[in-house]
């Protein structure tokens, strides 16, 4: 669906994927993991390992458990099995360490969940200055920093209700960045987006995974999977079926269930 | 977007053409603004007259009061009584600073330019009721001391609904916040005090206030009833309020909740940052709805010797001296509450519109 569109993007020089981020410290560790919701066992002795800088790609159909997933890396779904360890912080009930980990991991999420009540740059600066405790001034400096890297210095003081989809998306990755995350998290960030909005939003990814950013994106844009991912991670049935470099995943997936999955998406 | 030159057409009429539009386009139509027109020329002159014309405003005596209008003199006369009830009349001006900074700190909040209005409303929260706590009741630094029980009139009316909503609105958020907190405790209490409190006449609660509880206390421990009621009113109000504002809460979308908690904001953060100025704005209407109701519902403290506005009228009509003014004295009062309703209620709508970003999520 969008494969053409990544395609035309610009593509920032990326090094080539996954060499330079060997003998990188681990920074993502999951291991064993389960989750149960009720009796349903929606996520099924999962193991990741992320290095810093690595993007990941997690695709799959709907109901795979795949944004399960990545909330539970920064506990917005508990787990009741197994470990995640986040930059050496365990994830556990230990509401402190949570919002350590939280400090660090930058989430997007499908419908944007910006703070209407707030103007973009409030939004923006919003957690630094309370969290983070930086002086507004400069909390505000960072913002619109960030607010020109995603391409909307200008739409700084109007409310998020009166920005288009594509454009709140793209503030909603500048507010995450503004917390100057280790981590970032995409939940289906562009699924909600109107065709002609897609793109926008791909290319400040793209841009952001050529920066060095640590990336775990959930998302069915294939085109923005092939030229950026280091891996991709292929769930079904709340289990991870296979993880391989973008190359060897779509040219020659190994198991059955991702060889149908690839046939159905890409086929049109 | 290529610039249009072509204007929306013109929908304004003619005086003529609007009342032949929307007053005589049908026979019933017309039929209805006649008789409409009729019942008003009959009723709003007649109303008008007893009001202003043939009313009786000079004079100090009952006797003055001659002619078919009001006699708005028993109001002018008792109106010391009114307002101040028995409180006495060389301490009055304690009363009326109070009134003039209640004035000071809200009346700019109707005038949108007005400099400093932001701090004149955050005195009117905090300075006000502090300096009233020290300047109405007297007894420290030197000022002479005056009993509750001589407290009355509008000044009672206006003291009840203000701790009232002043102390309401915060404990409400608390206890909306506590049902739909995951700590079950917490939880089950918030759920049994709101749910007893809500399902209690404000009548018994005062009852209880003024006769039972100080059967229960130990002896010596018994406090003002009039502070006995205020907290009966404030507790039951609190209960209302609980549950408007948690209706808001319910309104917030659980991804401002994630996005919240995503960027590292704690709970009392979370809460005081994002979701109450979202939830809170969308229960405006219902805030204001149970601050007008618990204004009006101040005037039910006279089943308990407590003399309001309303009370110290319905003490007076009945003088023999005075005949026929029972009309002239309620007319007074709901005049008195309409003032200040109102008044809330327009703020409301400034409100309102002032925290409109035209975005639900």
């Amino acid at each position: 669906m969008g494969n053409s569109m990544t395609e035309q993007a610009q593509i920032p020089e990326t090094q080539s994927p996954s060499a330079s981020e060997e003998g990188k410290p681990d920074i993502i560790r999951v291991e064993h993991m389960h989750k149960w919701y009720g009796d349903f066992h929606v996520l099924q002795d999962l193991n990741l390992t992320v290095r810093q800088g690595e993007r990941i790609v997690i695709c799959g159909p709907s109901g795979s458990g795949k944004s399960t997933f990545i909330r539970c890396i920064n506990r917005l779904e508990e787990h009741q099995k197994g470990k995640i360890i986040v930059d050496d912080v365990e994830l556990t009930d230990d509401v402190r360490q949570i919002d350590t980990v939280r400090r660090e991991v930058g989430m997007v999420f499908q419908h944007f969940n910006l703070f209407p009540h707030l103007t973009v740059l409030e939004n923006c600066c919003l957690s630094p200055i309370w969290v983070r405790k930086i002086p507004r001034k400069e909390a505000e400096a960072t913002a619109m920093e960030y607010l020109e890297r995603v391409k909307i210095p200008d739409q700084a003081n109007k409310y998020p209700g009166q920005l288009s989809g594509g454009q709140q998306q793209r503030v909603a990755i500048a507010r995450a960045l503004c917390m100057k995350p280790k981590i970032m998290l995409f939940d289906e960030p562009t699924s909600a987006l109107d065709p002609e909005m897609i793109k926008e939003v791909l290319d400040v990814m793209i841009e952001l995974a050529g920066s060095g950013m640590t990336m775990i994106c959930v998302t069915h844009e294939m085109g923005f999977a092939k030229t950026v991912a280091d891996r991709v991670i292929f769930m079904d049935g709340g289990e991870i079926v296979e993880e391989a470099p973008p190359h060897e995943f779509f040219n020659n997936p190994r198991e059955p269930r991702t060889q149908k999955f690839l046939q159905q998406i890409l086929q049109h | 977007m290529a610039e249009s030159t072509m204007k929306p057409p013109r929908k304004t009429l003619g005086p003529i053409a609007w009342m032949r539009q929307h007053l005589f386009s049908t026979w019933y139509n017309s039929l209805l603004t006649l008789l409409v027109g009729y019942l008003i020329v009959t009723s709003v002159g007649p109303l008008l007259n007893w009001v202003f014309l043939d009313a009786n405003f000079k004079g100090s005596e009952p006797g003055d009061c001659t002619g078919a209008g009001a006699c708005w003199l028993f109001v002018s006369q008792r109106l010391n009584f009114f307002i101040y009830g028995f409180y006495p009349d060389e301490l009055q001006w304690r009363v009326d600073v109070m009134f003039l900074l209640l004035a000071v700190a809200f009346v700019p909040q109707f005038i949108e330019r007005f400099p400093g209005r932001k701090w004149l409303g955050l005195f009117g929260i905090t300075g006000l009721p502090i300096i009233g706590y020290f300047l109405v009741p007297g007894g420290l630094l030197g000022l002479e001391p005056v009993e509750t029980t001589k407290w009355g009139g509008l000044m009672l009316t206006l003291i009840l609904a203000y701790i009232g909503i002043l102390a309401s609105l915060p404990i409400g958020i608390l206890l909306a916040l506590g049902r739909r907190s995951d700590m079950p405790i917490i939880r089950g209490l918030c759920v049994v005090f709101i749910e007893v409190w809500r399902a209690v006449p404000l009548i018994t609660v005062l009852f209880m206030a003024s006769v039972m509880l100080p059967l229960f206390l130990p002896e010596g421990m018994n406090f003002e009833k009039l502070l006995r009621a205020l907290i009966g009113i404030t507790l039951w109000q609190s209960a209302y309020m609980a549950e408007v504002i948690r209706g808001g809460l319910q309104a917030i979308p659980r991804g401002q909740y994630e996005a919240a908690s995503a960027l590292g904001l704690g709970y009392w953060k979370k809460m005081g940052l994002i979701i109450l100025p979202q939830a809170l704005k969308l229960v405006i209407p219902g805030i204001v709805n149970t601050f007008i109701s618990l204004f009006k519902d101040t005037t039910l403290v006279l089943i308990i010797g407590l003399f309001d506005v309303l009370g110290t009228v319905q003490s007076t009509v009945t003088d023999p001296a005075w005949q026929n003014v029972a009309v002239e004295g309620y007319v007074f009062v709901a005049f008195c509450f309409w003032i200040f309703c109102f008044g809330i209620s327009r703020y409301s709508q400034n409100l309102e519109r002032k925290l409109d970003t035209g975005h639900k999520t």
